[in-house]
């Protein structure tokens, strides 16, 4: 089952090393992996999607914990959240198949980011089915490159309790 | 106040009391070298004769002090030289501090002399490293390094600093206090209240119960707890490897060490428990056995520092995320006083029936019988650190620990070449006590260089040589599992007593039981080391045995009985 992760680490040298490292000694089947800056100076946040049964993510969630950079790790999967991914494609367009292609980005709502002679490049977001369908559907036209972000998710409603945040708070009854 | 970057490591060191260090010069760490010159009043600094040495030591030291370790290394070949140790070190939670050199910061990722990816090597065998690239950093680091070396499930910390950063002049007064928004070792000190009621309530429900106690016995300094909580409960206790010296092994509730080397009826009890409450151990392959089968009738409680060892390898009852210390003292309170007089029995009758720990009379020196020798000469009050193998299981058996954090071995690495250098770092933690290094002929030419360390600073240890003329243990194997197709196996070993004379030392050899006995007392009453070539039997082996991939209740008992089963 798909698991997704999502760790607030330190803004370091070597954490993603760190993070790699952990995932190629245990083994740990890795889908995927989005990181950016967050919302707090010096701390990233990392999207990490396993390809995991229950009892693995725990331990995944665990041993990611014990990283010292890593200042939070929640398994999202069970809780309501949002998801996205974003793709960029490269897809053989010649000029009579070109109408047809703008029609089916239309109807995903991708943006033609670029059109040059032969070839356009379509930017679609969504959660991994929507682009999976997509990559799926453009496919027969010939796709010259394709490149995906990952996933990153976020948790709806009140933000996630971050350490710092339960400091402030007082521990939760 | 301006300080360069290496005087602010060695104020580290003083500040956390350090006074001991193990270590090897080289290019990349001479800075450090020269600032050490000025504070030799402060710090003592041994010079080994191989950098796993100093990690060994500084291992040992470590373990039998609890305070932390500390060896220093140069870059590139220095700094691999240390990889064993370190990795040993992270698999046993030793806290120890590398202090590593590093090429100049402009020479960093070209290739440089002596250029090692330091950091990148030591990252999947340490706690946490750095690599300090500003002096400025220094203070907060060394103090990060301390404290995560120290704290919660413990381990060792590489602080890898380029050789222009120790020489960097920066403004510095004082240790900042550390501050890591990621770890919080004192948040998991102090055991749930619920889950300890919870495991009452299993513990009172139970008629067959097992404390298995394991390393984190010796960390949380619980030994009084234990053996309160195993009296109040009245449960038989059973240790890990690391758990043994965790429970005083002449208490009518101990029954040795469970495992691959585990006594029959140790394995067998840890099988037919309904109830297993583990303190501070991990469920190791050579504790379990064959995983599927490891006590298949047992609840578990389980109680580690660490939440990632939960669940990992057995699946738990109750898991308690806590320090040891405090959980046992609340499931003191928590337990009704309990009888489990006729499970005690039972395992009394297995251990009747089948005494694992029995040695054969024989004319020929067995090496079981001389490890109960060194047991009665030094009245059981030695230090015992083993190296890996057949002399390191016998060790284990066959000396008999009533002290308290008095055996010392490399348990998750199996390092050969351990026993002699982490005793050196013993007896520098515990200067008044008698050490003896308990070591196979095979481990002891791992790092038997460091004899010059035991000269030049009279480090009063005793070597004591298991020789078999064989690695035994694989000869062990060989016999078992391979048909007897020895290779590799015989070892052509020098003269021990000409090599020890070599480096100034008392060599003493002993080929019949009687100068076992003579060698054993001479060697207990020289102030100072002593190697001793204890020649024993070549074909011994090591029972009890379960063969790798069996189950707990498919110990072998020896050669005669290889089906032994239940009474
Ligand atoms: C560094 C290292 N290399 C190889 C091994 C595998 N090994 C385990 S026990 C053993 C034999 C040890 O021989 P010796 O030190 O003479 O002890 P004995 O078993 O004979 O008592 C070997 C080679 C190991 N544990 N460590
Ligand atoms: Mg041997």
């Amino acid at each position: 089952m798909r698991h997704v992760l999502i760790a607030d680490v330190e803004d370091r040298p070597g954490v993603l090393n760190r993070i790699a490292s952990l995932f190629r000694k245990r083994a740990y089947n890795i889908e995927s992996l989005a990181v950016g800056h967050s919302h707090r100076p010096g701390i990233s946040r990392m999207t990490i999607v396993v390809a995991e049964d229950h009892e693995e993510a725990i331990q995944v969630t665990k041993q990611l914990d014990k990283l010292i950079e890593v200042v939070s790790v929640t398994d999202v999967t069970e809780q309501r959240h949002v998801s996205r991914e974003m793709a960029l494609a490269k897809i053989a367009a010649p000029e009579m198949k070109r109408t047809e292609i703008l029609q089916l980005a239309n109807v995903y709502r991708a943006q033609v980011v670029d059109v040059s002679p032969g070839s356009i490049i379509l930017e679609i977001t969504g959660d991994e089915d929507k682009i999976d369908s997509f990559v799926e559907i453009i496919r027969p036209y010939g796709i010259l490159e394709l490149s995906r972000t990952g996933e990153v998710a976020m948790v709806r409603g009140r933000a996630m309790p971050t350490p710092a945040m339960v400091a402030e708070e007082g521990p939760a009854a | 106040m301006k300080r360069t970057g290496a005087e602010i490591i060695l104020d580290s060191l003083v500040a956390h009391g350090v006074h001991t260090v193990f270590g090897y010069p080289g290019g990349a760490c001479l800075p450090l070298y020269d600032a050490l010159y000025h504070y030799q009043d402060r710090i003592n600094h041994i010079l080994v004769r191989h950098e796993q040495g100093a990690a060994f030591a500084a291992d040992g030291y470590a373990r039998a002090s609890g305070d932390v370790g500390v060896c220093i290394a140069t870059s590139g070949p220095g700094v691999t030289n240390l990889v064993t140790g370190i990795a040993g070190a992270h698999m046993d939670s030793v806290p120890v501090v590398a202090l590593t050199g590093q090429v100049p910061r402009n020479l960093l990722g070209t290739d440089g002399f002596q250029e090692t990816d330091a950091t990148g090597v030591m990252l999947p065998i340490t706690k946490h490293n750095w690599l300090v690239m500003n002096a400025e950093e220094l203070p907060r680091v060394m103090e990060e390094a301390f404290y995560i070396a120290n704290t919660g499930r413990k381990g060792p910390v590489q602080v890898d600093v380029p050789k222009d950063v120790y020489l960097e002049e920066v403004e510095f007064d004082d240790f900042p206090p550390p501050n890591i928004p990621g770890y919080n070792p004192d948040e998991g000190m102090q055991p749930d209240p619920t889950l300890v009621r919870a495991a009452a309530e299993v513990i009172h429900g139970s008629e067959k119960p097992i404390i298995l106690a394991g390393h984190g016995i010796h960390y949380s300094n619980a030994y009084d707890e234990l053996l309160a909580f195993a009296e109040k409960a009245n449960i038989p206790v059973i240790t890990t490897l690391h758990g043994v010296s965790s429970f005083p092994e002449s208490h009518e509730l101990s029954f040795g060490m469970v495992g691959m080397h585990g006594n029959l009826y140790a394995n067998w009890a840890v099988d037919r428990a309904d109830l297993l409450i583990s303190l501070g151990m991990r469920f190791d392959d050579r504790v379990t056995g064959r995983l599927e089968d490891f006590a298949t009738e047992a609840r578990i409680i389980h109680v580690d520092i660490d939440p990632a060892e939960i669940g990992k390898n057995v699946t738990t009852d109750v898991g308690i995320v806590a320090d040891l210390k405090p959980t046992i003292r609340a499931l003191i309170d928590e337990i009704d006083q309990l009888d489990h007089t006729p499970w005690v029995k039972q395992i009394c009758q297995w251990r009747e029936e089948h005494p694992s720990l029995a040695i054969r009379e024989t004319e020929i020196v067995l090496p079981q019988w001389v490890i109960r020798q060194i047991y009665h000469i030094t009245n059981g009050e030695a230090v015992v650190v083993t190296d890996v193998g057949q002399a390191q299981m016998w060790a284990a058996q066959h000396f008999w620990y009533d002290r308290r954090n008095t055996f010392f071995s490399s348990g998750g690495l199996g390092a050969m070449g351990y026993a002699f250098p982490a005793a050196i770092g013993v007896k520098y933690a515990r200067p008044n006590e008698q050490v003896w290094s308990i070591i196979g002929d095979g481990g002891f030419q791992m790092t038997l260089q460091d004899l010059a360390v035991v000269k030049e600073h009279n480090v009063d240890i005793k070597i004591a040589i298991i020789n078999n003329n064989h690695l035994g243990m694989i000869r062990q194997w060989q016999t078992l599992f391979y048909d007897s197709r020895f290779i590799s196996a015989r070892l052509e070993n020098p003269d021990f007593v000409k090599l020890a004379e070599a480096y100034g030392l008392t060599g003493l050899r002993a080929t019949s039981k009687k100068e076992v006995l003579k060698v054993l007392k001479e060697a207990a009453s020289i102030p100072g080391p002593v190697v001793l070539d204890l020649v024993v039997d070549e074909v011994e082996k090591v029972y009890p045995m379960v063969p790798a991939g069996s189950s707990l209740a498919e110990t072998i008992e020896g050669d005669e009985v290889e089906e032994a089963r239940y009474a």
